[in-house]
């Protein structure tokens, strides 16, 4: 019955049949009687002094039912936006922490700011109230280039930070990694620009909210990756609603990629109105506003060199990055070009002295923050690129010199010289069959059947590892972050016998409804149909730390497992008491409660009856109900391990970059649903290609205005951009959760920019290119082969 | 978006009287410009005079061997076309890469010429093929139309009620798309027809253009090694995030010779 729907079973996707029948409900579809909407007046300037703020006549508009502005949320005591994540600097002090009010006060920052909030009947009355009020701005010089943001004379985005400088951090020891320099054979240095990227999920971020006057109770339905965090955030730190009187619900939340995990000014002021309003609010973002004030991703200029001896093996690698925070720091904005980052770029290597210097800035930009992969596809795109130019500029075959410097697989559970301890990994296979699979060794064959058709054709390497899972508490806060982040689970038998899993994480597109069920219909011997996920409600749903850096099947479904475990346990003491047998003696298997050696067997159901309506049950010992919590923390991290090859087929006349084959290795332990774990590859290796070659937040330079503020100017990946991926997988269980899984969610997206780009340099190296920026697009191509513009 | 007055006329004169004595007043085709930039509200016209209901705006008649297209006809339709297919394929290969299904299903071809959108594949066409278009009150040569960055010589209250394309000896179409919007970065339009070889440019220049050098190259010798060594200035070209003027100005010889190549095949 369960082999069908078990685990490693490609259970069709349960959640689909409301998704492809538009019966999906999301924030924005919410029926409110009686709803107000909001309108947010936002900055047309990335900075200015507000100089005066005019509501009297936008009040007078048909429809407006209140306006707010950053004095009203000043004097009613509003706190700001947190950080959660404590990055201490190199000196040991912690990162610089400027305030971020809800609504900006005085001055604003990027543009996008919030500037006021109109209340009205309609959106549209709400949107023509905005445009009545009037705001006097003194426009001041931005701070717009990441490179420059540190230089004198450079205006300053908070006086709170001097010089633009949040935090100057460091891991490694830098005398070490000079002395290996010191020795090498061979340095290959790199320089390069980890391109901004916006996030653009599906679905734009939504708010509303609603108050009981009776009970005083708040609800606000919010587009969350993390309601419970974000109701811990609102609660502790910024609106000082008690926590159990406000409930945070994330229904169907389409897509997030991050930039849903963090607590944002427009929910925060939706549930802060929504008492002084006495109507419920609604607030959907227009897509032009996700462009502005989605909490960006990437954004890094890094200058790298890696020190090798003479046979290739890696002495030393030092990196020395700018980090964009942009104007306001998002909720763990510190934590990833940090612990995110630094801590990967030892990749698969053994390389044993790594140095990194990052500093991270403040710009006239929106926030950037954790966007699919956040740090670890940056770290992945130095080491990978700066692997294959070392490869390229010794003449050493690009998966050779990977090879010669992988881990061994004898020697896990490996330290690393950046923190980290790999938990498990077998790297060699890995490469061997994407090699296998990309059939490396035609590949010249097919570079010249190209070049005879005036194309040239590149091959591109990517072995990345990845730190995800998170994570192990302890750990977590020993490097400042502020929560924990272990995970919950709750599974509730019904009397009838069917089954809910109660969830601390939240599915924006993951499948948990299908892959959790599946868990749980093996372990427990249920049929998949009568599982029931319940999710995104902290009025339902235990406390939990929701979906985000793949740790929703390591994390949260080890917290099922632990769960699964406990009703075992108990239906085990039922099932004894039942046949009369000692619970010892009593076995578990496919749902069936049986004694070893005899014919006597309970099914599961029978027990969960019986805990329900006891009345033959050994009630002096056991408490009635079949109903089991769990929490579960991490010992460590998990580590997914991939190899992906990309090649390329570029038009020397136009520049234009083809990806014509792309292979995907990867190590995510053991696969509860291939499919699903086959479409998360898919989809991130999109997006990899997407960064890679298309995606670029572009912000004018002088004024800080948005260039890229619109699917007009910012290119997103599409059908048409990529070919049919080859995927393959070999499984080195993880050691440390009783799923033996790793993460697959952000893979593709970490890799996939390294494969692209190394293939496109590989293609344009006949012709003496030497660099090409990111994204490779037909315009960056076509300069780097002209030498210039 | 912004209020306006909503008008539906049912013929050609209703809507020239709907429009009449409203300078801000705005006549909407398949409106697939008009709509976006409502919403946006970067656009507040008194009145929109919808065009959908008048019939005799659309269709396609074969005339003295080439076509003509009636304003109101959708890019579809004319992708989809055998009479535009036997006369001018590349016209109906062009229609057949605009936008998206839904905006070929919706948008049509007098709404692209009178918007004259800089980055619209129409134009080239136009004045490659040396079109004829006719409105309500006259008829105006493709070269006399299309005068600069969104103007045209459509008076207000003037529609396009047909376009005129004489047959091609040979003609072909090729773009470069914008990566993000698809919309022409550069799109040439080369057409041999009775009255000689035309190639014209879209995307590239703030207003369709023609290359008289090419012109006079093909005119001699109709092949891409003709034209492989014009080049055109990048001075007065656009210039965006996506692509310099520079990189505009290579990719007219680039898309100009592949589409000679394409009229050739």
């Amino acid at each position: 019955m369960t082999a069908a729907t078990g685990i490693g079973a490609r259970v069709l996707r349960t959640e689909d049949k409301r998704f492809l029948t538009g019966t999906g409900r999301y924030v924005d579809d919410l029926p409110l009687a009686r709803a107000t909407y909001a309108y947010f007046l936002r900055s047309p300037h990335a900075h200015a002094k507000i100089k005066s703020l005019d509501t009297v006549a936008a009040r007078a508009m048909p429809g407006v039912v209140a306006i707010f502005t950053g004095k009203d949320t000043a004097d009613a005591k509003v706190g700001g936006l947190i950080c959660g994540w404590v990055v201490k600097d190199k000196h040991g002090q912690p990162h610089k922490a400027p305030p971020h009010p809800v609504m900006a006060l005085d001055t604003v920052r990027y543009v996008g700011d919030t500037v006021a909030m109109v209340v009205a009947n309609s959106h549209d009355e709400a949107r023509d109230a905005a445009e009545a009020i009037k705001v006097e701005y003194e426009v001041l010089p931005a701070n717009v280039e990441l490179s420059k943001a540190f230089d004198k004379g450079v205006p300053e985005v908070h006086p709170e930070a001097p010089g633009n400088m949040v935090y100057d951090w460091e891991i490694g020891v830098k005398a070490d990694v000079d002395a290996a320099f010191a020795k090498a054979a061979h340095v290959t240095k790199l320089d390069i620009v980890n391109n901004r990227l916006i996030p653009n999920a599906m679905e734009p971020r939504a708010a509303a909210a609603d108050y009981d006057k009776g009970t005083g109770n708040y609800t606000l339905w919010s587009t969350s990756q993390n309601p419970h965090v974000l109701r811990l955030i609102l609660s502790a730190f910024v609106l000082g609603i008690p926590e159990h009187k406000l409930r945070v619900i994330a229904p169907d939340v389409g897509g997030g990629f991050g930039s849903k995990i963090f607590c944002y000014n427009e929910e925060t002021m939706v549930t802060w109105a929504v008492s002084r309003v006495g109507r419920p609010i609604k607030w959907t973002a227009e897509r032009s506003e996700s462009f502005m004030t989605d909490a960006h991703g990437r954004d890094h200029v890094t200058h790298a060199e890696l020190a090798l001896d003479k046979d290739g093996k890696f002495l030393a690698l030092k990196v020395d990055t700018i980090a964009n925070m942009g104007a306001y720091l998002s909720t763990f904005s510190t934590a990833v070009p940090t612990y995110l980052y630094a801590t990967l770029l030892a990749g698969q290597y053994t390389t044993p002295v790594i140095y990194a210097n990052v500093r991270a800035a403040l710009t006239h930009t929106a926030p950037v923050d954790a966007y699919r992969g956040a740090g670890r596809p940056e770290a992945t795109f130095v080491v990978e690129s700066i692997v294959s130019k070392a490869a390229a500029e010794l003449k050493i075959d690009p998966a050779e010199l990977r090879r010669k410097n992988f881990i061994p697989t004898s020697a896990f559970p490996y330290q690393t010289p950046v923190a980290l301890q790999y938990d498990s990994g077998n790297y060699p296979p890995i490469i061997d069959e994407a090699i296998a699979i990309a059939d490396y060794k035609g590949f010249e064959a097919r570079r010249a059947e190209a070049k005879a058709r005036g194309k040239l054709r590149g091959i591109g390497f990517s072995s990345y590892i990845e730190a995800c899972g998170l994570g192990p508490s302890r750990v977590i806060g020993q490097l400042g972050g502020g929560v924990g982040q272990w995970e919950s689970a709750q599974i509730k038998f019904n009397p009838t016998g069917n089954v809910q899993i109660l969830t601390g994480a939240h599915s924006h597109g993951q499948s948990h409804e299908t892959t959790f069920a599946q868990i749980v219909s093996d372990k427990l011997g249920v049929p998949i149909e009568t599982v029931e996920v319940v999710h995104g409600d902290t009025a339902t749903t235990p406390f939990g730390m929701g979906s985000y850096g793949s740790r929703s099947l390591a994390v949260g479904g080890s917290a099922i497992m632990k769960a699964a475990d406990k009703i075992i346990a108990k239906g085990k003491k039922i099932a004894a008491h039942l046949m009369e047998a000692d619970v010892a003696d009593v076995v578990f298997e496919q749902g069936t409660f049986k004694v070893a050696g005899t014919d006597k067997a309970v099914p599961l159901g029978a027990t969960v009856f019986a805990a329900y309506v006891p009345h033959n049950y050994p009630l002096e010992e056991l408490e009635p109900g079949m109903d089991e919590n769990a929490f579960y923390d991490p010992s460590n991290f998990v580590y997914p391990s991939g190899t992906q090859i990309c090649e390329v087929e570029i038009d020397p006349e136009t520049g234009m970059v083809e990806v014509v084959n792309h292979t995907a290795v990867d190590d995510f332990g053991n696969i509860v649903n291939p499919m699903i774990v086959d479409g998360q590859v898919h989809g991130g290796i999109a997006q990899g290609v997407g960064q890679a070659l298309m995606e670029n937040a572009v912000y004018d330079k002088e004024t800080g205005q948005l260039v890229s503020g619109s699917f007009m100017d910012y290119t997103m990946p599409r059908a048409d951009n990529v070919p049919s991926f080859k995927l393959g997988n070999k499984v080195t269980p993880c050691p440390h959760n009783p799923l033996g899984v790793k993460g697959c969610g952000e893979a593709g997206a970490i890799a996939a920019p390294a494969a692209v780009m190394n293939a496109v340099h590989d293609a344009l190296a006949p012709l003496g290119v030497k660099h090409v920026p990111m994204p490779a697009t037909s315009l960056n191509v076509w300069q780097a082969i002209h030498g210039g513009n | 978006m912004y209020d306006f007055a909503y008008h539906r006329p049912k013929s050609l004169a209703e809507a020239a009287a709907a429009l009449k004595g409203k300078p801000e007043g705005r006549a909407m085709s398949g409106g697939m410009t008009l709509i976006p930039t409502l919403k946006q509200r970067l656009a507040k016209p008194s009145d929109v005079v919808d065009l959908n209901g008048i019939k005799e705006l659309a269709g396609i008649k074969v005339e003295g061997g080439g076509v003509t297209i009636g304003g109101m006809t959708r890019h579809a339709d004319v992708a989809s076309s055998p009479e535009v297919k036997a006369a001018i394929p590349a016209l109906a290969h062009l229609a057949g890469h605009i936008g998206d299904p839904q905006v070929r299903n919706r948008g049509t071809m007098g709404g692209s010429v009178a918007n004259n959108d800089p980055a619209a594949d129409y134009p080239a066409a136009v004045v490659a093929l040396g079109a004829t278009i006719t409105t309500n009150t006259r008829k105006i040569a493709a070269d006399d139309f299309f005068k600069g960055l969104f103007e045209t010589a459509l008076e207000d209250g003037e529609l396009i009620t047909a376009i005129s394309f004489p047959k091609a000896e040979k003609a072909g179409y090729m773009k470069f798309p914008n990566p993000a919007s698809r919309y022409a970065m550069v799109g040439v339009f080369v057409a041999k027809t009775a009255g000689g070889v035309r190639v014209a440019v879209t995307g590239a220049g703030p207003c369709v253009f023609r290359v008289k050098a090419m012109e006079e190259a093909l005119a001699r010798n109709f092949s891409s090694d003709a034209i492989k060594d014009i080049k055109i200035p990048a001075g007065d070209l656009n210039s965006d995030i996506h692509g310099s003027a520079e990189y505009r100005a290579h990719l007219v010889t680039v898309m100009a010779r592949r589409a000679v190549d394409q009229a050739n095949k």
